[in-house]
């Protein structure tokens, strides 16, 4: 998929989770929105954004995000 | 006139409760003060009681003595005008009507002696002596209460001819009928000035199209300024036609084919009110649909798209053989049933060994019935073997399943309809309930008459704004994409006015939450001063509708697609349940937060797990106790992580790693945004297979059609906005041999999983045992009870009317923090204008059904409503064909002038495939669920040359 959309909805997630004053807290309810609701194509693709050229397109907060996703998913 | 069958009590009942046993005071339902005062009286002998206010007339006919009537009906308030339902009340004088008189203990009333009888024949003969005596041709003949009062009171002889017409002539004969209306007509030499239908209009509808004009013998009845039914301001919601004892409004049906010999309660398929008819039949011919007395959602009232736009069930251009074709580029081949599974299955299978098992998927109809849509996820999760389903509720309401379920625990309205009978203030935020939810608004607009005041959030002025005896006490006029900053503001203003239900979140919330909700909307840059710029709205109204809402007894807020079809709209939904929270607005009627669901059975929709990420119930596909549940019945494994939404599904298709849909009853090409890039998405997959009732837009990139039955050709339930289930009850054979479930049925048993039910009864045991919130549900009991509110189950076996009353479904209530940001879709020097989309009463989504009814003579094409200022800037006239770009697209459509918008915002409708209205939309979505920002479209309009 368009990894430019995926990283666009991803940072719509990050958006309304930034506004939450526990930032550790926020990084794993994005992280969990990602699991819960996106298809795992999806999130390997999300994944994939990090180490590239994207990774710097995501939010901060949605890239810790999809780092706790990756560590999950190799532990 | 009344249903086939069913018995007219003259006047309506007492409700429940409602009657103070305090002195002056306030009788709040459920509250020791207010309870029901039984009165005990006698009637003809026969001891009765009944809820004090009950009128006499009432009285007896509980009991079974049917006093003779005309002027009263128990939809109505008594009237009294007619003095046909005199009686004798000993030790009074006179003969009172009973219609007028309420029982009272100790009461001995007798309804027949010779006097009685000798008033009501001469009450009778004056009726009839000015009405035209041709019964036997009559199309009320056999449903007409004149006729029946007449032989009644034992009318045998009439000595006079009114005025100055002679007997068996109406003197208004030579008045013409008014045929305007395409499905009644009305004939002023039959009217007897019962003012029945005026009644109906004001009362139950609240349009008050119609009025007595003229006094005495010239009285007659008059639509708008003297004008034809059509020209009026009627909405032809046909409650004056019910209400008429005579043939005077009379629908056309009747007049063309008689009167009904049989009839079957079923329930209305186009919106989420889910109002109950009878439909009255001829044989397999329904030749009438009749608002059902006994529906608790609609209580006997219906909207013209119910109550008469049902001919598109026999439509010429209902298909009725299923057909295939290889490639989208060829013809249409039919082909028997058998056949055309084959095919699918073949296909699918094809591409699941090719592409891998989740390359397929489904879109779920909220159209269909429960048991249908039970069916089609199930077939997805174990035929197809993955978790791509989805329903077309992800394009409407994915935000309120998200956001109230965050927040109060589940992902369903909190109220039934009537408990706006309850509210003190109503909210009306981004819906249009005249339009969209007309039976509801009629029900809200009564409340309003009673005194209970009313706050309109939306871009627009909406009718509720201002309309007969309906005035907003504000109208929040904000811009679009706007609701969250206007919402939050709201909340500034309660949290900093100290305007909080302390007691209610101290008891009810979780405490921390709450105190992170409270200091983010305190901070100043949530304030409405500081809001003002970005929602267009003054400051002083934000502060003003905040206490208006936050200082009621009950509060209640009703909200639609206006909230939710935005980039924040599950923030929006969230706002929403913080503001019910923080005022306590929660778990008792009149308060609460309902979504105003769409279609007929969305809520069903999502409810039967037709959500990627949710098994039936809103569980999780990653909870490891509901999958084994379900894996123990279905005798599969089901894939513990989400498919794919419909956008993602378009998206995965364009990618090519998603090539086979099963479409039932949806119409992605017309109805979802952004149409290029659907239209691409659906011309790369290998397989579309589309189950319609009719050759959609999305048909025309199917390799397989499958014909969809009509909600009169099948049984099932749906599930309307109050979680209210109802059954849906076949009254004709499928037009094309087979009703919906069967279809999915042979579809699964084509691919190889075995799927056998004998009738969706045996679904619904299947849900009923799969699902706890249903575990109470079967068509026995929804045959005795008339409809159940889910959550129905051992803890609540009647249902649940009320949601959250003790505690949240969650445990404790939640508070979110809802920071605005504002959309990214932004006006700009070559978009300046923003677009948003509606709907009009007539016409339905995108008009499949209505616009092949009579409906198109309300609303016969879509237009764009445009601000004078704006119009005058681009010299665009009334009437003008413009042309509309956004950076999705471009379309043209008839502009029309109005100050409804406010500047610098445009409207439409998408109820006409040729307007493209989806054409112009982006793929903008919301954040949480994917919901498209259909509300919010930065265009240019300008007038096209030779317009
Ligand atoms: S059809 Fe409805 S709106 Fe029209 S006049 Fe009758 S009651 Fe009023
Ligand atoms: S039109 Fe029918 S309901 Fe209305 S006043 Fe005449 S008889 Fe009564
Ligand atoms: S209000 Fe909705 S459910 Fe009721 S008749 Fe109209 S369209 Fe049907
Ligand atoms: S029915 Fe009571 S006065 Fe007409």
């Amino acid at each position: 998929m368009n990894p430019d959309t995926l990283i666009r909805m991803a940072n719509q997630i990050g958006t309304f989770f930034e506004a939450m004053p526990d930032r550790e807290q926020a990084v794993k309810d994005v992280a969990s929105h990602l699991r819960r609701t996106w298809d795992p194509r999806m999130r390997t693709q999300l994944l994939s954004t990090l180490g590239g050229a994207g990774e710097a397109k995501l939010k901060p907060l949605v890239r810790d995000a999809v780092i706790a996703l990756r560590q999950a998913d190799s532990a | 006139m009344n249903a086939r069958g069913e018995i007219d009590y003259g006047t309506p009942g007492v409700p429940k409760g409602t009657q103070s046993v305090g002195a002056g005071s306030l009788c709040v339902p459920g509250t020791p003060l207010c309870r029901q005062v039984t009165v005990k009286l006698e009637i003809d002998g026969l001891a009765v009681s009944v809820p004090a206010g009950t009128s006499l007339l009432r009285a007896a006919a509980e009991a079974g003595v049917m006093v003779p009537k005309l002027c009263a009906t128990d939809s109505l308030k008594a009237f009294g005008s007619c003095r046909l339902c005199l009686v004798e009340i000993e030790g009074r004088k006179g003969y009172p009507a009973s219609c007028t008189t309420p029982a009272e203990a100790g009461m001995k009333v007798r309804t027949q002696s010779p006097k009685l009888a000798e008033l009501r024949r001469n009450v009778m003969e004056l009726y009839i002596s000015d009405h035209p005596l041709d019964c036997l041709t009559c199309s009320a003949n056999g449903n007409c209460e004149l006729q029946t009062m007449a032989g009644v009171v034992g009318l045998r002889e009439v000595r006079y001819g009114a005025g100055e017409a002679s007997l068996g002539e109406n003197h208004f004969t030579d008045v013409v009928r008014d045929e305007s209306n395409p499905y009644f007509s009305f004939d002023p030499g039959k009217c007897i000035v019962c003012n029945r239908c005026v009644r109906a209009c004001e009362e139950q509808q609240g349009t008050f199209a119609l009025t007595i004009s003229g006094r005495g013998f010239d009285s007659r009845v008059t639509a708008g300024q003297d004008e034809s039914f059509m020209d009026s301001e009627c909405v032809s919601c046909g409650a004056c036609v019910n209400a008429c004892p005579t043939a005077t409004l009379m629908e056309k049906t009747i007049i063309d084919k008689g009167q009904a010999e049989h009839s079957v309660t079923t329930t209305c398929a186009y919106c989420g009110v889910g109002c109950g008819f009878r439909a009255e039949m001829q044989g397999t011919e329904v030749v009438r649909m009749v608002p059902w007395k006994d529906g608790r959602a609609n209580e006997g009232h219906a909207c013209v798209k119910g109550r008469f736009a049902w001919g598109y069930a026999t439509h010429p251009d209902r298909i009725t053989k299923p057909m295939i074709r290889a490639k989208i580029g060829d013809p249409w081949r039919e082909v028997p049933w058998d056949d055309a599974l084959a095919y699918a299955a073949s296909e699918f299978r094809r591409i699941q060994a090719r592409h891998g098992r989740n390359a397929v998927g489904a879109i779920v109809s909220s159209r269909c019935t429960n048991e249908e849509d039970y069916l089609v996820q199930k077939l997805v999760r174990t035929a197809f073997g993955n978790n791509n389903v989805d329903t077309c509720a992800r394009v409407c309401h994915s935000p309120t399943g998200y956001g109230l379920k965050q927040t109060l625990g589940e992902s369903a309205g909190t109220q039934t309809f009537k408990s706006v009978e309850q509210a003190d203030v109503i909210v009306v935020i981004g819906a249009n309930p005249s339009d969209g939810h007309p039976v509801f608004a009629s029900r809200l607009k009564r409340r309003v008459r009673e005194g209970a005041q009313l706050v309109v959030i939306d871009p627009r002025e909406i009718d509720l704004v201002s309309s007969p005896h309906i005035k907003a006490a504000h109208h929040l006029k904000l811009k679009p994409g706007t609701n969250v900053a206007v919402l939050s503001a709201m909340a500034h203003v309660i949290v900093t006015e100290g305007r909080v239900d302390s007691a209610f979140v101290a008891e009810r919330c979780e405490a921390r939450a709450f105190a992170e909700w409270r200091e983010f909307v305190a901070r100043p840059a949530n304030s409405p001063e500081a809001l003002e710029a970005a929602s267009g709205v003054p400051a002083a109204d934000v502060r003003a509708a905040a206490r208006l809402y936050a200082g009621a007894g009950n509060a209640a807020i009703y909200y639609g697609l206006g909230v939710t079809e935005h980039s924040q709209g599950s923030t929006a939904v969230i706002a929403i349940a913080n503001l019910a929270m923080a005022t306590g607005n929660v778990g008792r009627e009149g308060v609460g937060v309902n979504p105003l669901r769409g279609q007929n059975n969305v809520q069903g929709s999502c409810d039967m797990g037709s959500f990627p990420h949710e098994l039936p119930g809103y569980r999780h596909v990653s909870d490891t106790l509901t999958r084994e549940m379900f894996e123990r019945d279905w005798g599969v494994e089901i894939q513990p992580e989400p498919g794919l939404r419909i956008p993602n599904m378009l998206d995965a298709a364009l990618d090519g790693s998603f090539l086979g849909l099963y479409c039932q009853g949806e119409d992605p090409a017309q109805s979802d945004p952004n149409t290029h890039h659907v239209v691409a998405a659906l011309s790369a997959m290998e397989c579309v297979v589309v189950q319609d009732l009719f050759l959609n837009e999305t048909a025309k990139y199917a390799h397989v059609f499958l014909p969809g039955a009509s909600f009169l050709e099948k049984d099932g339930t749906f599930t309307n906005a109050e979680r209210r289930i109802s059954r849906v009850r076949g009254v004709m054979p499928p037009l094309a041999g087979m009703a919906d479930w069967e279809v999915t049925m042979a579809l699964a048993n084509a691919l190889g999983y075995a799927m056998h039910y004998e009738h969706p009864s045996r679904i619904m045991d299947e849900i009923a045992r799969l699902t706890p919130t249903f575990a109470g549900v079967s068509y026995d009991k929804l045959e005795r009870a008339g409809s159940l509110q889910w959550p129905c189950n051992e803890a609540a076996p009647e249902g649940t009317p009320t949601m959250h009353v003790d505690e949240f479904v969650r445990g404790k209530g939640r508070f979110l923090i809802t920071q605005y940001v504002p959309t990214d879709e932004k006006v700009t020097r070559r978009f300046p204008l923003l677009l948003t989309t509606g709907r009009v009463l007539s016409q339905y989504n995108v008009g499949a059904q209505t616009r092949r009814t009579a409906n198109t003579d309300f609303y016969g094409a879509d237009l764009l409503e445009i601000h004078p200022h704006d119009a005058e800037e681009r010299g665009i006239r009334d009437g003008d064909r413009v042309g509309i770009e956004s950076r999705a697209g471009s379309t043209t459509l008839p502009a029309t002038i109005t100050e409804r918008v406010q500047p610098g915002v445009v409207y439409t409708t998408f109820h006409f495939p040729e307007s493209g209205a989806n054409v112009i939309t982006t793929d903008n979505s919301d954040w949480a669920t994917n919901c498209p920002e259909y509300k919010v479209t930065a265009v240019q309009v300008s007038r096209l040359s030779g317009a």
